[in-house]
Parts: C-alpha cells; structure tokens; sequence
C-alpha cells in the first residue's frame, strides 16, 4: 500500500486548485462536497480558456486549419479517456452529457432492442435515481420489470440475494461502483461474474469512483461502464459511456440528427460508424479537451498516494464522528470511499447544511437522489461530507468544531 | 405564543434582525422564533398541507375568519420553521387584498440572511409564498 500524501504535498496540490483559496460568509471555504462535484485544477480552465482563444471550430466537417485543430485536440481526448480506462478502442468510448445521459442511452438504445415482457433489470437498492429511472421508463414501454437487490443496514449489497434473484429472465444488471450517499464500494467485479454466469448484461455506474482509484474496463470485464467528467475534476456538461464493441454496434441510434449519419435521403437514412452512431449534433468539444486535461494532470500525481491520503482523511473524520453525542453515521460498509453520511438526532439534515455554510464548510445535504435508500435507513435525508486528496485533516477538525457548535445551537 | 402579524409585524423582523452583529445571533432568533409558532395538530400533516419541493417537510393550513387570512404552518426542520415565522408576520392575519399588496420580495431582500435563503430552492420559501398568494388570488 502506498503512503498518503504529506502535509506539504497535499499544500502543493492545493495550489493547483484556485477555487479552494476563497472565503466563504467570513471563513476559509471548506469544500467537502465532492461527491456532488469536484473542483477543476488550473490545467483544467486553462485548456477550456486555450481552446476558445485559439482553436474554437466545429469538429469533423470544417475544411479549414481550425477545424482540423479542434478536431485533432477532441479525438486526442478520447484516446486519453479510453488508455485512462484501458478500453481496447477508442470507438468504444462515446461521448455524452454526463453519467446519466449515458444511463438513459443505454437503457433506451439497448433496452429497445434487447427487454421484452417477463424479462428483469436488476438495480441495487443503493443506487442514484439515475440508474433507477431510465430503467423503470424502458421497462415500462417493453413489459420488462426492475427488480431492487437488497443492500443490508451497513449499506452492503447483499450477495446471497442478488444471487438468488439472477435467472435467465435477468437480462441486464446495473450497479454502481460506489454509493454516492453511503459511499460503499461495491464488488463489481464478482458481481459481473455472478451476472455473466445467467448471460445478463452490466452496466456499472462509475460516477462516485472514477476520481478516486484507476480503473480497468477490461480487468472488470464489464458491458458498459459510465461516468461523468465532472465528478473527474474536468468540466460539466462533458461524460463518458465505454461499452463492449460488439453491444455498441448491435444497439440502434440513441438521438438522430448531425454527425450520426451516413447518408440521409427522404427514401432512408444510414448511419454512421462508432463512436459517432451516438453522438448527434455537434458535441461538448470544450468539455472533452477538458476532461483531458484533467486526466493529464491527474497522470501527474501519484494516484496511490492520492487514494491513500483519501482513506486516511475518512478514517479519520469517522473516528472523529463517532465521539459526537446523537450523530449516527449512515453508512458503514467494510469497503468505503471517501464519503461520510450522518445524521444528529434531534437535528434536520437541512439545519446542520444551513449552519455549516455559515461557517465556510461546503457539505451536501438531502437524499441525495437517492429515496429508495433513505427510506431504508428510516432517514428523510443525511448530511454528506465527501473528501478528495485536497482536503486537510485541518479541514475535519473546523467540520467537526463547526458540528459542536451547531449542537450548541440546536439542541 | 406570539401571534405573528400582529405582535410581531414583518418591520419587527427587519429591526429585530439588524442588531444581531453575528451569524449565529441571527440563526438563534431565527430558530427561537420558529418556536413561538402555534403549533400544528400532528392530524394537519396530511398531504393536501404539504408543500412540495422543499429540502424539509412544510405544511400550511388556512382558514378565514372576518375577512382575514389565518395561517398554521410547521416544518420538521429548525430553521425552516423560523424562517415561516418570518413570512408569518408579513401575511398571518391579513386581508387577501393585503396580501395581494405585500412586496414580499421586497421584504425578504431587505434582509440580508433571507436574500440567501429565500433563493434556496431547498428553503421551500418561495413555494411557501406562492401557495399563500394563490390562496389570495
């Protein structure tokens, strides 16, 4: 295992970071919403602001020197998403809005083709409204049903069950890698295994995972894999969709329009090759070149000691947790990101968000899109803090401090 | 219990609010003043009272008596409950016509904490506002 990032490292990767060097309501802003949305290093908004001052054209079509610039630097960024990824072809990486529009893309183009009545999609019950919901919308056009696998009080996904629910009308099972409420980190892997065993497909969600550990498409051996390059220090408006080549090339169009098509005449239309199949309309070319650079900047750092340092902050701000009268954690699962959900008896969830800002600290508080869940956990909500390597174990202590008087205040 | 409206008037809220120097002296009225409100008959968080849309859980019931608009409101959270004291001495106990002529928004931006709040989507401030001036239509 490596070692976390010292002090005066995680202060270097801080400054990279200008966003964080701000006061909020009087106070050094403490950004502990990650899980929402992560903060964008230098590198990132000066490839965005480089693009727009040099080589800003449509991609693909243009017959002049900007085009071939813009389109040379987007097609570069889907290389380095796929290599990031170990995707065997970049055809196999599509662009999309972000995780949950490569979601409703897969479940509307594959599903169409794919669900038929008495056939099930299996979802975690920890899963994002966004890996719910476009499964319900195709399920109810097709007769299929969705079908939650059961996820014990810890917030583990419970194997015995999920086993027991595959058989061979189970045609696609969607999870995602880790929670974005509780933070678990769900076995994948043996979960693929288990799914490919009665011929179902996977999609595993990756938004909550992407930004904190390498990950490997091919080892994982899953059918589709999304997330979102927001949630990856890049830009918003910019995700991914990885898919096997094969389901890629089976599944009809998602949206038609420009840039997806071969030919089009009023007799028929032909569409173009992957990845472009599903890409209509002229894309996020900025969000691409952007997510790039943050994958660049990320390849610049020690991502072990990165993940490293992650782990130390959450097992520290959970020992920490645990010493405050009334606060349950929400969330205990043996594998975790680095995510903290709790909830103070005798508090709302709102209240603690409301007085936290107050004091600087930048937490997300709610369901966290999450219902299903909550209403498992007897909660209307949690409070959330989510960490990423450029947070300070000084940034817990004033979450904490700020937490006591809170308490003081409301109780 | 205070009778918002009345003994305590939306000017009161302003005046009362500017003294605090502190972030935590205004959120302390805030919530103390969420604890003056009558409360809800637990029976009265029905979903007809129930306003959508909010981080929390609010409830509004209504009820007219010579001419005049009454409020009982409730929220599971402390400061939303303070803040609906807050939109209870503008409108508690008035005219439709009264109501109708309130400048609320006026109202909530001469107060710098509920400029930020009542913009909050998760306050459920503004539904709260839109449910009550439906009700004056």
């Amino acid at each position: 295992m490596s070692q976390p990032l010292t002090t005066l490292e995680v202060e270097k990767i801080r400054a990279d970071f200008p966003i964080l060097h701000q006061q909020v309501n009087g106070y050094p802003l403490v950004y502990l919403d990650n899980a929402a949305t992560t903060q964008k290093p230098q590198a990132v908004i000066d490839a965005l602001v480089y693009y727009y001052t040099h080589d800003n054209s449509n991609v693909h079509r243009g017959a002049h020197a900007l085009s071939d610039r813009a389109t040379a630097k987007f097609e570069s960024a889907r290389k380095s998403v796929a290599d990031f990824i170990n995707a065997a072809h970049t055809q196999q990486i599509i662009w999309t809005r972000g995780t949950t529009e490569s979601i409703n893309l897969v479940a509307a183009s594959w599903g169409a083709d794919n669900l038929q009545t008495g056939d099930k999609v299996l979802v975690s019950a920890l899963e994002h409204h966004s890996d719910i919901v476009p499964w319900q919308m195709i399920a109810e056009k097709t007769g299929a049903r969705v079908i939650p696998i059961p996820v014990d009080n810890s917030g583990t996904i419970e194997m015995e069950a999920f086993v027991a629910l595959l058989d061979s009308r189970v045609k696609m099972v969607a999870v995602n890698h880790v929670s974005n409420a509780l933070g678990t980190i769900n076995p994948v892997a043996e979960i693929i295994k288990q799914a490919h065993a009665v011929g179902a497909k996977v999609l595993i969600d990756g938004a909550q995972a992407i930004a904190h550990w390498p990950v490997d498409v091919q080892a994982m051996n899953c059918d589709f894999y999304v997330f979102s390059g927001h949630k990856l220090f890049g830009p918003t408006g910019i995700g991914v969709l990885y898919g096997r080549r094969k389901l890629l090339e089976q599944m009809p169009p998602y949206q038609g329009g420009g840039e997806m098509i071969e030919t089009v005449s009023f007799s028929g239309t032909t569409f173009n090759q992957l990845p472009y199949k599903f890409e209509a309309g002229t894309p996020d070319i900025a969000g691409a070149i952007g997510l790039a650079a943050a994958i660049d900047y990320l390849n610049t750092l020690d991502r072990a000691a990165l993940a490293a340092h992650e782990d130390a902050l959450l097992a520290y701000a959970t020992k920490k947790a645990l010493a405050v009268p009334g606060l349950k954690v929400i969330g205990t699962a043996k594998s975790k990101a680095a995510v903290l959900g709790f909830v103070i008896e005798g508090t709302h969830p709102s209240d603690i968000g409301m007085l936290l800002d107050q004091q600087g600290i930048a937490v997300r508080t709610g369901h966290h899109c999450a219902q299903p869940l909550m209403q498992q956990f007897g909660t209307p909500g949690t409070v959330r803090a989510s960490f990423s390597f450029y947070n300070t174990f000084e940034e817990i202590d004033r979450l904490f401090a700020a937490l006591d008087k809170i308490r003081q205040l409301l109780l | 219990m205070t009778t918002f409206g009345l003994d305590i008037t939306a000017a009161d809220i302003v005046d009362n609010l500017s003294f605090f120097d502190s972030w935590d002296d205004r959120y302390k009225y805030i919530i103390d003043l969420g604890k003056e409100l009558s409360p809800m008959a637990l029976a009265d968080h029905v979903d007809d009272n129930l306003i959508r849309g909010c981080q929390s859980k609010v409830w509004l019931s209504s009820e007219i008596k010579d001419g005049r608009l009454y409020f009982t409101v409730d929220s599971d959270a402390f400061i939303v409950k303070g803040l609906l004291a807050i939109v209870m001495a503008a409108y508690n106990g008035k005219t439709k016509a009264e109501i109708r002529e309130f400048d609320i928004q006026g109202f909530f931006a001469s107060i710098d904490l509920m400029r930020h709040l009542s913009t909050t989507r998760g306050s459920g401030l503004q539904s709260m506002v839109a449910r009550i001036q439906s009700l004056a239509a």
